[in-house]
């Protein structure tokens, strides 16, 4: 937050552009389990704001214990390290909780080209296969690879895939 | 098989001051977590099926990852700076708040399943009346978990059904499992001096006001599973005030040994 005597100076601008260089920044930074996802893409960066001094990044756990938020954070301080971006705080945000709502429409689209079934923009909707968009498909498992998918096999086509899971 | 008495073998744990009380809670909450999560992680590369083995490894994930949200919350109350691993790896079993549920043996894949169910169906109510806590932590934490949970109650409700309902030897199984954990579950829905302070403070909901849910919850699905819900039994398990059966210091051997035998030890 810029307070109003920093606002005063010509730093608030700089401050302002670093945001948004941030957020650029953070574009090219991928969920490391799917690798075609970027942090943007998955809803979990919920702000990036300065003090004044120093910027902070706030990010939200897809799950409580996913392993790929440690590797997130980290892979988000190189990131904007590499753009001499070094002042940077990455915090933790739990409230309110991640939703695959959050999803990006982008986010989607890629995930669907990657083969896994996007979650439909709504919590409980139907599952179609990646494949070939038949919603002939029967659940294998609640849980896949990552604790964000479920793995499900299509009737018609008869490929197994991966499912973004609706939570 | 138990060691369990009714009356503790050390001081009882007080909550001589609200930081105290809050701590002691908080860590009971954080304990089930850990301790269900480290016994799920005993199935990994030996359940029934690859996809099962998945299924309770991402559990575990999550309750782990709970369990650390909540330990670092802990260790923040208790302000001796103790932070999630001096938590969970340097306290001995009488210092652990766990349910005495979560850290019964797994058994075959059915027992495991009961004892999950009971668990999940518990801790949804609970976490979902604690997203409402006044103590704005423990609520944001809650509202992370109710999600979490309900994943894993599907799973679980989901298997029992179909063990229960299914072969005259799953159908046994279950059922003996049931019999057999039923008598923990008492301690879940049963308050002690600090569940009432807890709940007089806004903190955490009635225990009392729960029972009827949660046993609600479980008879539907006990029900579905053709299973019989086995006769009340109070019995004063104490795991919350830290009297565990023998189990809890088998597991802990296994689960602290790392970090006890190399203090200090990073990755």
């Amino acid at each position: 937050m810029v307070t109003e005597s920093l606002a005063a100076r010509p730093a608030r601008s700089i401050v302002h552009l670093d945001e948004e260089r941030v957020w650029q920044v953070l574009r090219s930074v991928m969920d490391p389990e799917i690798p075609v996802l970027n942090v943007i893409d998955l809803g979990i960066v919920r702000y990036v704001r300065s003090d004044g001094a120093r910027l902070h990044v706030g990010i939200t756990p897809t799950y409580s214990g996913c392993p790929a938020t440690e590797v997130i954070r980290r892979s988000i301080r190189e990131a904007l390290a590499e753009h001499q971006l070094r002042d940077v705080i990455v915090e933790t945000v739990l409230s309110p909780p991640w939703t695959s709502e959050w999803l990006s429409e982008e986010g989607r689209r890629k995930l669907e080209a990657f083969g896994i079934a996007a979650p439909s923009a709504r919590v409980a909707a139907t599952v179609a296969c990646p494949r070939c968009r038949s919603h002939d498909v029967e659940r294998i498992s609640e849980f896949g690879s990552t604790p964000c998918k479920a793995h499900y096999r299509c009737a018609d086509c008869l490929e197994p895939f991966d499912v973004f899971k609706c939570i | 098989m138990t060691t369990a008495a009714p009356e503790p073998s050390h001081p009882a744990p007080r909550a001589d001051t609200p930081a105290a009380g809050r701590f002691r809670y908080v860590l009971r909450l954080a304990d089930t977590s850990l301790v269900l999560g480290q016994r799920l992680g005993e199935w990994v590369g030996h359940a029934p099926a690859l996809e099962e083995d998945l299924g309770l490894a991402n559990i575990a994930l999550d309750l782990i990852g709970q369990a650390r949200l909540l330990l670092t919350y802990a260790g923040e109350v208790e302000g001796r700076g103790r932070d999630e691993d001096a938590l969970a790896f340097l306290r001995d079993a009488p210092e652990f708040c766990n349910v005495s549920l979560a850290e019964q043996p797994n058994g075959d894949f059915g027992r495991t399943i009961v004892r999950q169910f009971l668990l999940d169906a518990w801790q949804l109510e609970l976490y979902e009346a604690l997203s409402g806590s006044s103590d704005a932590r423990l609520a944001e934490i809650a509202a992370k978990a109710v999600k979490e949970t309900r994943y894993h109650l599907r799973f679980s409700a989901g298997w029992l059904v179909r063990l229960g309902d299914g072969t005259a030897e799953s159908h046994a199984r279950v059922q003996e499992a049931l019999d057999e954990l039923w008598r923990f579950t008492d301690e879940l829905l049963a308050p002690d001096a600090l569940d009432e302070e807890m709940a007089a403070a806004g903190v955490a909901p009635s225990l009392t006001a729960l029972r009827p849910l949660w046993e609600q919850r479980v008879d539907a699905v006990l029900q579905e599973a053709t299973l019989k819900r086995p006769a009340a039994v109070r019995y004063p398990w104490q795991g919350k005030r830290g009297v565990h059966t023998e189990h809890l210091g088998h597991m802990l051997g296994e689960m602290q040994h790392l970090p006890r035998a190399f203090p200090g030890v990073t990755w």
